[in-house]
């Protein structure tokens, strides 16, 4: 694929704004990646190019930081990179057979596209929700307490264009490319919506709840005391605002 | 019954706007922060230093004491990095702190940069958690339009400007001098120490890189006084942590606790071990640090005991596994995790971690031998304390504590040539689908 005159016209403004976060140009590149993986749905030798130009380095300098990391992909990926975590824990508790199964279902193996172009299936390494395993992610969003047969549908599913939500995560599941281009610092307008927090997230405080169990000293607008009582009774600002008693 | 588990940075994960800004307000936030502008900078790293908290991220050096090494009057810049790359396997703390308590972390960020003297801060979140990172940009958008960020924050002088800058994917960034490499455009490698980052960070200017946790954490010992947070815990490991349960439990899951809670405790709480089943062997703070065992179950969970006990407290990331678990698996996995993920920087790390999965795997298929047990822990000496950073160290521990505490599960899959474990017991749905041949799949 060839980055066209009118998607450079459209990123070189973009990436001006990125470089402009940053102290020195440089820190620019990995966003800057994300950038046209967002716009070609992978980091192609243009792509390379287009950031070399950005910031004034060599394509080599620029292909040695792709390949360092595994989110860059340089080869086309489909609408939807769906991840199992087979490390360690989540592969004993269930990782390594939902990743077998999904294999042999979908008729591809690790790090490989369904002829539709709509699933790329890779095996990941650690998501950072051990509490949740087996987990599995789409375009990086979390599907939590995966089995064989929830993957099969989840697949299934996204191949057909069903409308698919994370179990923990955005309303709506936005594509490979989407994806991505909140990667490279341009969030989409999900951020309000969808998850707070699943059902192991808050399992140790439903558990002090049940108990009854506070801090030394509450924080403020708890229901009980704000920092001005906290522990060894120094003096403290008041209690702010009108505090929240429903969650006691 | 004293309290077991205290919420303080989860007290609110259950509200659903609860990572809104007016959510942080109402439950007394940004309360600390002029307090802290009303004060010198370095009274404010004093505050922390006397509060006692040591980093969350899983070295435990006392945040106060990090900040206080910042030299002032360089007239350089200083950059704060908050290390949001959680990876090690069984941390998941903050990742869900990010999604619904994020306003903390920005709030211990301006006090943060406030008191090593920064204008400019980074949150370096990894790639992989989509949400999180939308919800970061929203809390900084939400703090730059409250006037929290930005210029002349509440009137005080003090400007701060953060930016959200989301990984790609690499485990060893997580490490302070790769993230810096990796913060500046660089593949991401660690860096010989010293110099420390304090000294020669970003851009080679004072930087301090702090753990999600422990940053957010800042506000509410700000607002509650040191003596509150260094009331809890031990003398030496002050104050609560998230510790984070996961594997063959009742109830995985965050428990917030004072540091020197035992696991016999988290697990009386919460259900215990899943029905059944009995504790086999468990990490006190991620795949980087010695297993233990249910003979460890009374081990206080602070940095010395898991220390005298011969582990490390780690990221407190309890990754919990019964008695139908392979710990020969285990270990094979995390260390083609521990290969997968090194730089390639160090030949020790690079080349020993990808000999140790030949050996592990021959080991785990029933085709090792005994031999091969010394040569793993030849080939850990070789690795351990000879690389840059704790990757190549983290690397030799599941092996070496896995051959201390089970080197006869090891023989007996020599024996039977074959591992003697049925690797659909140990799946959290029972059995496995038909024509998964085995559990081992992946193709690496």
């Amino acid at each position: 694929m060839a980055l066209s005159l009118e998607a450079r016209s459209r990123l070189v403004p973009e990436a001006a704004e990125i470089i402009g976060r940053y102290p020195r140009p440089r820190s620019a590149l990995l966003p800057l990646l994300h950038l046209v993986q967002a716009e070609e749905g992978y980091v192609s030798a243009d792509g390379i190019a287009f950031c070399a130009g950005q910031l004034g380095l060599s394509e080599a300098e620029v292909t040695a930081v792709v390949s360092f990391y595994t989110m860059f992909k340089r080869r086309p990926v489909g609408r939807y990179h769906v991840g199992v975590c087979t490390n360690a824990l989540c592969a004993v508790m269930g990782g390594d057979a939902i990743f077998a199964d999904l294999q042999q279902h979908l008729g591809i193996g690790n790090d490989e596209t369904t002829p539709d172009a709509a699933i790329t299936l890779e095996h990941l390494e650690c998501n950072a929700a051990c509490d949740y395993a087996p987990v599995m992610m789409v375009n990086w969003e979390f599907f939590d307490n995966m089995t064989p047969q929830r993957a099969r549908e989840l697949v299934d599913g996204l191949r057909a264009g069903a409308e698919i939500s994370p179990t923990r995560g955005a309303p709506r599941l936005c594509s490979w490319q989407e994806a991505s281009r909140i990667l490279a610092g341009f969030p989409d307008d999900q951020a309000a919506g969808g998850h707070t927090a699943g059902e192991a997230t808050l399992a140790g405080l439903r558990i002090a709840r049940e108990h009854g169990w506070r801090p030394a000293a509450p924080q403020a607008g708890s229901g009980q005391a704000g920092p001005a009582d906290a522990g060894q009774g120094q003096p403290g600002t008041a209690e702010p605002g009108t505090g929240d008693g429903g969650q006691q | 019954m004293t309290s077991v588990l205290d919420p303080v940075l989860t007290a609110r994960w259950d509200e659903p706007d609860s990572f809104l800004l007016g959510a942080y307000l109402r439950s007394g936030g940004y309360q600390a922060l002029p307090k802290a502008l009303a004060m010198h900078p370095d009274d404010v790293i004093g505050i922390m230093k006397a509060s006692g908290l040591r980093g969350r991220g899983g070295a435990g050096f006392p945040t106060g004491v990090k900040w206080g090494f910042i030299p002032q009057g360089d007239r350089k810049p200083h950059y704060l990095v908050v290390n949001a790359d959680e990876s090690e396997p069984g941390a998941c703390k903050d990742t869900p702190l990010g999604l619904a308590n994020p306003q903390a972390l920005i709030e211990g960020m301006v006090i943060a940069a406030y008191a090593i003297r920064a204008r400019q801060a980074f949150i370096y979140v990894r790639g992989e958690v989509l949400h999180v990172i939308r919800r970061l940009h929203l809390a900084v958008k939400q703090a730059y339009g409250a006037g929290y960020l930005g210029s002349n924050i509440l009137g005080s002088g003090f400007s701060l400007d953060i930016v959200v800058h989301s990984g790609a994917g690499a485990y060893i960034c997580g490490e302070e001098t790769a993230m810096l490499d990796s913060l500046e455009g660089f593949r991401g490698q660690p860096r010989l120490k010293p110099p420390f980052p304090a000294i020669a960070g970003l851009y080679a200017c004072p930087t301090v890189v702090n753990n999600v946790e422990s940053i957010a954490s800042v506000p509410y010992i700000l607002a509650n006084g040191a003596d509150w947070f260094a009331g809890m815990g031990t003398a030496k490991s002050a104050g609560l942590g998230i510790f984070s349960l996961s594997g063959h439990v009742t109830t995985p899951g965050q428990y917030e606790a004072p540091l020197g809670t035992t696991l016999r405790e988290l697990l009386e709480l919460s259900g215990g071990i899943r029905a059944g089943h009995a504790l086999k062997f468990w990490t006190p703070g991620g795949s980087s640090t010695p297993l233990f065992t249910a003979e460890h179950l009374d081990v206080p969970l602070d940095y010395e005991s898991v220390a005298a006990a011969g582990s490390m407290l780690g990221t407190r990331s309890l990754q919990i596994f019964d008695d139908t678990t392979c710990v020969v698996r285990v270990v094979l996995r995390w260390t083609e995790f521990y290969q997968h993920e090194s730089c390639g920087k160090c030949t020790p790390c690079r080349e020993g971690t990808y000999w140790m999965v030949q050996v592990l795997d021959q080991l785990e298929r029933g085709e090792g031998s005994e031999a091969d047990l010394e040569k793993l822990l030849d080939i850990c000496d070789n690795i351990v304390g000879r690389a840059f950073c704790a990757l190549g160290d983290a690397a030799g521990m599941p092996v070496i504590s896995s051959i201390r505490h089970f080197r006869d599960e090891y023989i007996e899959h020599q024996k039977r040539g074959g591992c003697p474990f049925d690797p659909a017991a140990s799946t959290l749905f029972g059995e496995l689908p038909q024509a998964s041949p085995s559990a081992r799949e992946p193709a690496r």
